[in-house]
């Protein structure tokens, strides 16, 4: 069916290493620095607690998205059904043995780390996806019962996470898949339908969120209708970000941030404590270090020759695009509070690990960009 | 090959346009941020502000008041207070137990401060107890060491030096009640205290001084970072009061155990040497605060202590007003100074008796007699020919029935009934025998103490007009001499013979060994002689059937019923210089009971003045013997 992956005669170790587009690397740890700047800063100037830690995460999981690159696409092509069905194992047993934190059912206690399946499921699904859209002609796609498998692949987990409960990795999961969808050549009409459907679900889906969830999307519609209670985080953090103004008030500056007004600065309201101490310069800055990773996560899918390498790329990009829109998003007031983590800077290390893997693979993709893979799986020559 | 080259093409066109739904959301969080930190970015700014930076008021220190001689009677005392911060402490119970070996500490306040500790963030210092002593302070300075989280603070409070003594001229600073609150923020500031009566209200605003503060940066459990900037306000003014506090103390002393009043006033500047009330209060409980009971037993006291009776106690002056009713009859002239009346004990008019006190008659009687012996007779004759009116103008003339001026709150007008005034306020024609009673200070006629002693003080230093004061200077500023009220002299316009007449008069009174009421309170030092009026002022209606069978006397009477005693005089009567007004609430008669307070204070007056006390003085060995100790004021 396939040669050994690892021994590509066209190409050893040593040229895939060279092969690995090092300016987009450069790119990710100078979005980490930056990160490790700010969690310094939030510690008043001191490298403990975060950015000692941080930085080790980072370095294990630079060397964990190389090793990544290396491996033969097709390896992972092979194996993506495979690791779906464990991480979708692990969710199940989270469901049922997980460890409660923040009210919440997410992880497992694995000695070392703690593991959060849900986090894997998005590189997981990701996967998965692209091996069934990989295998599907145009017309193929264009059916709607072909549509049933992956939707079934979708749906499972979210059912999942949803229950954990949590609303952002669900949303996350969705519209990842989405992207492939779309990109895979799902007719448009049938999103107008989804869309559509949503809509009227949402009534429904109303009914199901948590009571927490419900005061969120409250206080998004009106923060100030409580400043103390709910509302008191997205007001605090909005002051944080106009006061920065247009320079900010200096690294370690901040006295949003220092005089602890804004809460959880080291984890999901970082950007605002960036925009803070560096102003709109310092968080346009970030944006646009962010847009050309994206530019170049872009450039780098399409220009692979095999399907499942582009899609791989197409949902990769996507997930970390969202992580970057929800996080500034939720912020700046423009989206309900969801905890989701500003990729590459937010102190946490599931996060960080999540992302490496899913740009070692999308470096994978770049790396393997000439190998071509027929529909359902060999070599096309 | 080809099919995946279609797919390609497809996947581009797809990915091109997620791309750019990507660029718009990225543009759009780009707006968002310019919206927030470029357009709203004042607004923020200030919010930040308003988080970060607390404004925190710094009481200034009120200000003093001394006596004419500058001796402090208000000051502020350090108020040692021990407190807590739980943070600071390894075990807050723990601690809390070992500075109860060293000091007391009541199962209340160890209630209160776990309290207080439970209901504050642990930065935030909690109060144990207040108003420690030195012993208690030095104690817990030793054991320090011992006493994480435990720490002294110095707060100030008021303190009265002379306690009730002084209590209704200073008044007294109590905490600012919900109705006070001007929206001036140093009046929220917990623990502050304003001028509630007397001079601390009157001189409130200068009392006060200026409120300073600092600015400091709290964070947002309200723990204060750092300072940011401090003004420091200006402390409050020091306000001389013209009270001769050694005297002040000697009149105290003399009128315990009774219901009175005595005012002592330099008649050349109007300038209030004492004026006491009795019973007082202790000024000191009403800035700690007074307990429910505290406040009944003042409250329900039928000598009413809370009230300063000199400005605010309403009494008959009975045979003090016959000076006023001479100069009357005198200016409108229908009487002489040589012209005699026949007194047989009574007159009659209109079908009533009008009795004199001295039930068988004072036989021919001039003026001068008239007063020395305090022949009601004599005066409803001149009073009937004078006529109410006129009575009552001199009477205004002479400081009664008008507001004094004197710069204290709530003084009263006493009054001094007019035919006008009885129309208007009970709409009733005036009776001729009403104009009798008035001519021996009764009736309708009601006078304060302090207007005795402004009116006294006229006839004193012959006519001059007077204003009472008692400020006699605002942080050190000393009137200037033009421009001192008490020294813009205007004449009364009173005939110099007659206020002559009338001094001699009283003169008579006192010194008159035969025929003077107040004989028995004849000054017998050289140069010190007292010049005077009695008074008995009648509480109660005497029926005939009581005359007829003897009076009762006024031990025999319930307190309530009993006469006012009253006298009036002035000292050295060969150049007037102190006058004198006394009160004895039901005290009996006014040469039995009044006369001899008025002595003994004319005297220690006198006595002060001779040994330098009219120079202000800086040596302090003198200013402490001036003050008096307590051997001093018994002797006299």
């Amino acid at each position: 069916m396939s040669r050994n992956a690892l021994n590509t005669p066209d190409l050893t170790v040593g040229q895939k290493l060279l092969n690995i587009h090092w300016l987009f690397v450069v790119l990710l740890c100078l979005a980490a620095s930056i990160g490790l700047a700010m969690l310094y800063s939030a510690a008043n100037g001191n490298l403990n607690p975060w950015a000692s830690r941080q930085f080790a995460r980072f370095c294990v999981g630079v060397i964990v998205m190389l090793a990544i690159a290396l491996i033969n696409i097709q390896i992972w092509m092979r194996y993506a059904y495979l690791f779906y069905l464990i991480t979708l194992g692990l969710l199940v047993i989270v469901e049922v043995a997980g460890n409660v934190g923040m009210g919440a059912q997410r992880w497992l206690s694995l000695g070392y780390f703690n593991l959060q399946p849900s986090e894997l499921m998005k590189i997981s699904l990701v996967l998965s996806l692209a091996r069934y859209f990989h295998g599907a002609s145009i017309d193929e796609v264009g059916r709607p019962t072909y549509l049933i498998v992956p939707l079934l692949m979708i749906a499972l987990p979210s059912a999942l996470v949803l229950r954990q409960p949590d609303l952002g990795t669900t949303l996350l999961l969705v519209m990842a898949s989405g992207a492939i969808f779309f990109t895979a050549g799902v007719r448009m009409w049938k999103f107008g339908v989804f869309f559509v459907a949503t809509i009227g679900a949402m009534p429904v889906a109303w009914q199901f969120l948590h009571e927490y969830q419900k005061l969120r999307v409250l206080t998004f519609l009106n923060p100030e209708s409580d400043p103390l209670g709910s509302g008191y985080h997205i007001i605090q953090s909005k002051i944080a970000l106009g006061s920065g103004g247009v320079f900010g008030k200096g690294f370690m500056q901040g006295t949003q941030g220092h005089l602890r007004f804004l809460p959880e600065m080291q984890t999901d309201f970082i950007f605002t404590m960036l925009a803070e101490e560096f102003g709109m310069m310092g968080g346009v800055g970030l944006l646009a270090l962010y847009g050309l990773i994206l530019v170049y996560s872009f450039a780098m899918t399409l220009r692979s020759r095999n399907q499942f390498g582009r899609l791989v790329g197409a949902g990769i990009t996507t997930t970390f695009f969202l992580y970057v829109f929800i996080n500034i998003a939720m912020v700046m007031g423009l989206i309900p509070v969801v905890g989701v983590p500003l990729p590459l800077i937010s102190y946490g290390g599931t996060a960080m690990m999540t992302l490496l893997i899913g740009f070692g693979l999308l470096l994978s993709v770049w790396v393997h960009r000439d190998v071509m893979i027929g529909r359902l799986g060999g070599d096309e020559v | 090959m080809h099919r995946d080259t279609e797919r390609h093409k497809l996947f581009t066109r797809r990915a091109l346009m997620l791309a750019g739904g990507k660029s718009v959301l990225m543009t759009a969080l780009i707006g968002r941020m310019y919206y927030l930190q470029v357009i709203e970015a004042d607004r923020y700014r200030t919010l930040a502000d308003e988080n970060r930076i607390n404004l925190r008021l710094l009481a200034p220190r009120r200000g003093r008041i001394v006596d004419r001689f500058g001796l402090p009677v208000a000051d502020n005392q350090q108020n040692y207070r021990v407190l807590l911060i739980s943070e600071n402490t390894r075990d807050t119970e723990y601690t809390l137990d070992v500075l109860a070996q060293i000091i007391s500490i009541s199962p209340a306040e160890r209630r209160r401060t776990i309290r207080g500790i439970k209901r504050n963030r642990s930065f935030v210092p909690v109060t144990i107890r207040e108003n420690l002593g030195w012993q208690e302070v030095s104690r817990i300075e030793v054991n320090a060491p011992d006493l994480p989280g435990i720490f002294i603070d110095v707060g100030q409070s008021r303190s009265y030096l002379y306690g009730a003594d002084t209590a209704h001229v200073l008044g007294y600073v109590a905490a600012v009640s919900a109705k006070e609150l001007t929206g001036d923020p140093l009046l929220e500031l917990p623990g502050f205290r304003i001028g509630k009566a007397g001079i601390e209200k009157i001189h409130d605003k200068a009392l006060r001084g200026s409120s300073g503060s600092s600015q400091v940066e709290v964070n947002a459990f309200g723990r204060v970072i750092r300072e940011l900037s401090r003004n420091e306000g200006q402390p409050g003014a020091e306000v001389a009061v013209t009270l001769d506090l050694g005297l002040q103390r000697i009149i105290s002393k003399r009128l315990e155990g009774k219901s009175a009043s005595v005012v002592v006033i330099d008649v050349r500047t109007g300038d209030i040497l004492s004026m006491v009330s009795t019973p007082g209060y202790d000024p000191n409980a009403f800035n700690r605060g007074l307990k429910t009971a505290e406040w009944k037993s003042l409250i329900s006291n039928p000598m009413s202590p809370l009230i300063n009776k000199s400005i605010a106690g309403r009494y008959p002056p009975a045979s003090t007003f016959k000076m006023v009713v001479l100069l009357a009859a005198l200016e409108k002239g229908v009487i002489t100074p040589s012209t005699n009346f026949f007194c047989s004990g009574h007159i009659e008019l209109g079908g009533s008796k009008f009795h004199c006190w001295k039930k068988h008659g004072h036989g021919m009687v001039d003026s001068k007699m008239a007063i020395a012996q305090s022949c009601d007779v004599y005066f409803y004759e001149i009073a009937k020919r004078t006529g109410i009116d006129r009575i009552s103008a001199m009477a205004n003339r002479l400081g009664l029935g008008v507001k004094t001026g004197i710069d204290l709150p709530g003084e009263k007008t006493g009054l001094i009934p007019t035919k006008k005034w009885k129309r208007g306020a009970l709409d009733q024609p005036w009776h001729q025998g009403e104009t009798l009673h008035a001519g021996i200070g009764q009736g309708y006629v009601l006078t304060t103490p302090l207007q005795l002693a402004v009116m006294t003080a006229h006839i004193a230093n012959g006519g001059v007009a007077i204003t009472p004061r008692l400020t006699k200077f605002v942080n050190k500023q000393v009137a200037d001499k033009k421009n001192d009220p008490a020294l813009l002299q205007k004449s009364l316009g009173i005939n110099k013979a007659h206020m002559k007449l009338v001094q001699e008069s009283m003169s008579e009174v006192v010194n008159n060994l035969v025929i003077g009421t107040a004989k028995r309170s004849r000054i017998k030092e050289l140069g010190m002689e007292m010049a005077g009026k009695t008074g008995t002022a009648q509480v109660r209606r005497i029926s005939k059937v009581e005359r007829d069978g003897g009076v009762v006397k006024n031990k025999d009477l319930p307190w309530k019923e009993r006469d006012h005693a009253l006298f009036v005089g002035f000292a050295p009567v060969h150049d007037p210089r102190y006058a004198i007004a006394v009160v004895v609430e039901h005290g009996g008669g006014g040469s039995t009971v009044a006369a001899p307070i008025a002595r003994d204070v004319l005297v220690a007056a006198q006595r002060r003045n001779s040994i330098g006390t009219s120079a202000d003085t800086n040596d302090t060995n003198q200013r402490q013997h001036l003050v008096g100790t307590n051997k001093t004021i018994e002797i006299l």
